[in-house]
């Protein structure tokens, strides 16, 4: 097997990355349809700011806005969000810790096609009878009394997207549990490492909740099950806490890998190594571990009694605390060091104001009887949006720039990418600061429009001119992003000349195995040691040139995906008097899936051997022949 | 990475050592397996008699509790060496699980 | 890795779930994943819990008035046997005695198919009393819980006869050795719900 090809065609191009196992193509396969996924949420929340603009206006019917907002969120969190940050963490994590590839690269590559054919899924519903409409959190009470597949497109669709979510964080588990190169101890390992890791055992714990809250969703509305039906004894109040025992960790699964993205930022571009390393990774754990202790905030008005919400209150405020610590060891990194303000580096250091007024704000909601006044209305909208868009939106446009070089080989303009910040950056102040007194003055939240005699009209009409601008920032990002391709003007390793970790010692992008010899680790900032030190290489070796084991790719993670995506049609008409070959349609849905895996489990696959000659012949071409097996 | 791991062939008495030292192993299983199966007669003895709900609810649970610690720690061998870094994850997830319990029975609002 | 290698007792690795990376990898992993399934398992009581003999006015059914212990008692006899059978097979793995352990495979499976054959019963029986799936929130609950329980068993019957079909003519070798140890971790973590099942649902259910 094996031999390193040639120049390939454009098909054998597709068909590499769709049977592609190999971490660094799974990446950019996270990043496009991630990607595309943010663009296509993008334009929902423009067609909400259009509607918005003035009192009374008619660009929207009610119930196409409900449908709007719901897949606005929804897209945005799974399906732009996530992926975005497991595209980063598939990308770098492993070059991070010295590891030729994850632990199960044939179930990154089923997490990414499961991800792939939900997201799918979902947003077919605008083609079939209408998307969903119950909000993002989808409501019991608002789900089972929604009309036509909306609803049912959002369960099966999220459960299939779930699944995949979950494989990938098992993976990335194992692969930083079992895969470190010697000497990466875990208190070597970069922050950006460890919040992969901590998000990654968020993602363990807070997905089965939703997989099992989905389930009864799909059953109540398809199989005819009473799980939240009232009348039969149900109790919808389930849903909530099962959605929020989830929501709560997911809202931290999005931010701390976008915390670990901003810590590289800091320490790189600072010249300095991170400040507070041992309480930034303290901070990291307690923030996990607190995530699971405070989700029922966000059910203060359900009336679950003042002992629970007394409770709740005083672990969210607690929460915060971490969160501080973190803000302090970032601004005291960046204090007396040599600061280069690169693109990334302005993201990150706008980031840190943005993000504590999202914080802020996050503590006022904290108290259960302000949070009375504020529940439902723009205020929490602001809120959310300042620590999602302020932390984990700017991380990933952060991200972008930082990480471009190492996954394409290309450095994105510099002068563009300080144009979209400044577009977005003030964009998003614009829109959302705003949106605080919009709250305050009593506006609610999901509802598609407002009379001319409130007294709103001026403020919407400046939160729909500063999402205008923020669409501006994107373009100008998709612009450079060709640009930068068509140019295609190749970098080296150190593209930034201040990388401090592993990653940065290897060409860009990274051979397909990484690493011709696992690196021995000497320290935290172990590439930065070997510069320091004088090492041309930029590493020492902890083991000599020998073969390398790789794994096959292969096309069963799509086909086995794919499955699922055919079931879920079934399952999603099985109640259908019209349809009678639903349940057909199900069976064999579940029939491609299994068989599939029963195909993959009888048939050994071991995997295939690189020869010393081979990686001696690769290095002397610069160790980067992109697109081999 | 991944390379095949050198045969090392033990010497007689190493294999008769560790021979004897799994058979008694499997005796030690063999009692937990007892004791299992003794718990879980108390538990069903208990509910039979009809004693008061207030003295079996805790004392079943506290039975299935030690039936499963012997599972895990017998059974799933998760006291051995090279089990730490997986136990933490799972006691985090019994965390989780008897939170999320611990909502369902209290504050549902009904 | 070689799978023509052959190994003898006196080679075979102490630990040979865990001797390469590969099956350190799968034991991780599997770890995780029974975490997972914890809270999953956890999320299920819990509705159950908050669920139980609530139904539609004037419904009927109720834990107490419908669940019969003998029954019960048989099964988890037979799960938890089928546990212990389990640990049989795994000693002669760790021996290397390839048709013992294939052998005491063979009547866990058994054992678990009895099970299963108990709980089709146990559900059939109930629907012909009238309590179906869709009777009440209590009955989706039910069947839910227990239900999800009864395919992971047949999950893990399934496993461990592919396993047992597909290794039959080759024995055992550091590829398939990580498979069958955590078959058999799987098996006992079901036997683990089990007794959560038989506690709380059954159990606590005839109390009221
Ligand atoms: C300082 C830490 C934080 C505190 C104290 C906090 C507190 C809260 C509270 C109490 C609510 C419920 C408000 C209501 O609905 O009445 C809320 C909503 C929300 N928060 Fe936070 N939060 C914090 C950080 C974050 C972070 C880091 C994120 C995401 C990255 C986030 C995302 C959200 C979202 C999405 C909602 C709204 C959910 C919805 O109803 O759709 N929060 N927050
Ligand atoms: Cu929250």
């Amino acid at each position: 097997m094996s031999s390193l090809a040639q120049k390939k065609g454009f098909g054998a191009v597709i068909w590499d990355y769709l049977t592609t196992v190999d971490h660094k193509k799974i990446a950019i396969l996270y990043l496009i349809s991630g990607g595309f996924f943010f663009l296509v949420g993008g334009l929902e929340a423009m067609m909400i700011r259009i509607q918005l603009m003035k009192a009374g206006n008619d660009f929207l019917s009610a119930g196409l806005y409900n449908e709007i907002i719901t897949m606005h969120g929804t897209t945005m969190i799974f399906l732009a969000a996530m992926p975005l940050l497991l595209a980063f963490m598939n990308a770098v994590m492993p070059l991070q810790i010295g590891a030729r590839d994850v632990a199960f690269p044939f179930l990154n590559s089923l997490g990414f096609w499961l991800f792939f054919f939900g997201g799918i899924f979902l947003n077919l519903s605008w083609f079939m009878g209408g998307a969903p409409d119950a909000g993002w959190t989808n409501y019991a009470s608002l789900a089972l009394a929604s009309e036509g597949h909306g609803i049912d497109f959002y369960s099966l669709g999220l459960t299939i997207s779930g699944f995949g979510t979950l494989i990938a964080g098992i993976n990335f588990l194992v692969t930083i549990i079992n895969m470190r190169a010697p000497g990466m101890t875990y208190m070597r390992m970069p922050l950006f490492t460890w919040t992969t890791f901590v998000a990654s055992a968020l993602i363990l714990l807070a997905f089965p909740p939703l997989t099992i809250g989905l389930f009864f969703m799909v059953f109540d509305r398809l199989f005819g099950a009473n799980f939240f039906a009232v009348n039969m004894g149900g109790n919808t109040i389930i849903w909530e806490h099962l959605f929020w025992i989830f929501g709560h960790p997911e809202v931290y699964i999005l931010i701390l890998p976008a915390f670990g993205i901003f810590s590289e930022i800091f320490a790189i571009f600072s010249r300095k190594r991170l400040f507070g390393y041992t309480a930034l990774v303290f901070a990291t754990i307690l923030i996990g571990f607190y995530g699971f202790m405070v989700w029922a905030h966000h059910m203060f008005t359900v009336g679950l009694g003042p002992t629970a919400n007394a409770v709740f209150a005083l672990a969210t405020m607690i929460i915060a605390v971490p969160t501080g610590i973190k803000i302090f060891n970032w601004l005291l990194t960046i204090w007396g060091g040599s600061i280069s303000f690169t693109v990334p580096m302005v993201y990150a250091v706008a980031f840190i104001p943005s993000f504590v007024a999202g914080g802020v704000t996050g503590v006022m909601q904290a108290m259960a009887p302000l949070d009375y006044q504020l529940h439902d209305s723009y205020f929490i909208v602001a809120h959310f949006h300042y620590v999602i868009v302020g932390g984990v939106v700017l991380g990933i446009l952060a991200g972008t720039h930082l990480y471009w070089p190492k996954m394409f080989g290309t450095m994105l303009s510099e002068k563009l990418g300080m144009i979209t910040f400044w577009f977005f950056f003030i964009g998003f102040h614009l829109t959302f600061f705003i949106q605080h007194f919009l709250g305050l003055m009593g506006m609610p939240r999901r509802v598609y429009t407002f009379g001319a005699d409130q007294g709103w009209d001026l403020f919407n009409m400046i939160s729909s001119v500063g999402a205008l601008f923020m669409a501006i920032g994107v373009l100008v990002l998709l612009v450079n992003v060709v640009l930068t391709t068509v140019k295609n003007v190749r970098v080296g390793n150190d593209p930034w000349g201040d990388g401090r970790t592993l990653e940065w010692a290897i060409p860009s992008p990274p051979p397909f195995y990484n690493f011709a010899q696992t690196p021995l680790v000497r320290g935290l900032d172990t590439y930065w040691i070997e510069k320091m030190e004088g090492n041309k290489e930029g590493m020492v070796y902890a083991e000599p040139l020998g073969d390398v084991h790789m794994p096959n790719g292969s096309i069963i993670p799509l086909i086995m995906s794919f499955g699922m995506f055919v079931a879920a049609f079934g399952a999603l008409y099985f109640l259908d008097d019209t349809k009678p070959w639903a349940l057909a349609v199900l069976i064999i849905g579940l029939g491609i899936t299994f068989g599939s895996m029963l195909v993959r489990s009888l048939k050994d696959d071991l995997g295939f051997h690189i020869t010393k000659e081979e990686l001696i012949e690769d290095a002397k071409r610069g160790g980067n022949t992109d697109g081999l097996k | 990475m991944a390379h095949d791991t050198p045969e090392k062939i033990r010497s007689h008495a190493e294999h008769e050592y560790l021979k004897k030292k799994r058979s008694t192993e499997m005796r030690h299983q063999l009692t937990s397996f007892a004791i299992m199966i003794f718990l879980t007669l108390i538990a069903f003895t208990m509910v039979a008699a009809g004693f008061s709900a207030y003295l079996i609810v805790p004392i079943i649970l506290l039975l299935a509790a030690v039936q499963v610690v012997l599972q895990l720690y017998h059974f799933m061998h998760l006291s051995n060496k090279g089990h730490g870094t997986v136990a933490f994850f799972m006691f985090s997830g019994m965390f989780v699980a008897f939170i999320t319990v611990l909502a369902l029975v209290t504050i549902v609002w009904w | 890795m070689d799978l023509n290698k052959r190994y003898t007792a006196q080679s075979w690795p102490d630990h040979p779930e865990t001797a390469t990376l590969e099956g350190k990898n799968k034991f991780v992993g599997f770890w995780l994943l029974l975490a997972a399934e914890t809270v999953t398992f956890a999320s299920l009581f819990a509705t159950y819990l908050a669920l139980k003999d609530r139904g539609p006015d004037g419904s009927e059914f109720t834990a107490a008035g419908l669940f019969e212990l003998p029954l019960v008692f048989a099964m988890t006899m037979i799960l938890l046997t089928s546990s212990l059978t389990s640990v049989y097979a795994m000693y002669h793995m760790k021996n290397h005695n390839f048709k013992a352990m294939q052998a005491w495979l063979g009547i866990t499976v058994l054992l678990g198919l009895t099970f299963l054959g108990l709980e089709i019963y146990e559900f059939n029986h109930y629907v012909h009393l009238g309590f179906g799936y869709t009777t009440s929130a209590f009955s989706s609950a039910f069947f839910t819980l227990v239900g999800t329980h009864g395919a992971h068993v047949l999950f893990g019957l399934s496993w461990f006869i592919a396993l047992m079909i597909r290794n039959s003519k080759r024995g055992l070798n550091m590829y398939n050795a990580p498979k069958f140890y955590l078959a058999a971790l799987y098996w006992h973590f079901i036997d683990v719900v089990w007794v959560f099942i038989f506690t709380v649902v059954y159990l606590m259910g005839v109390i009221g």
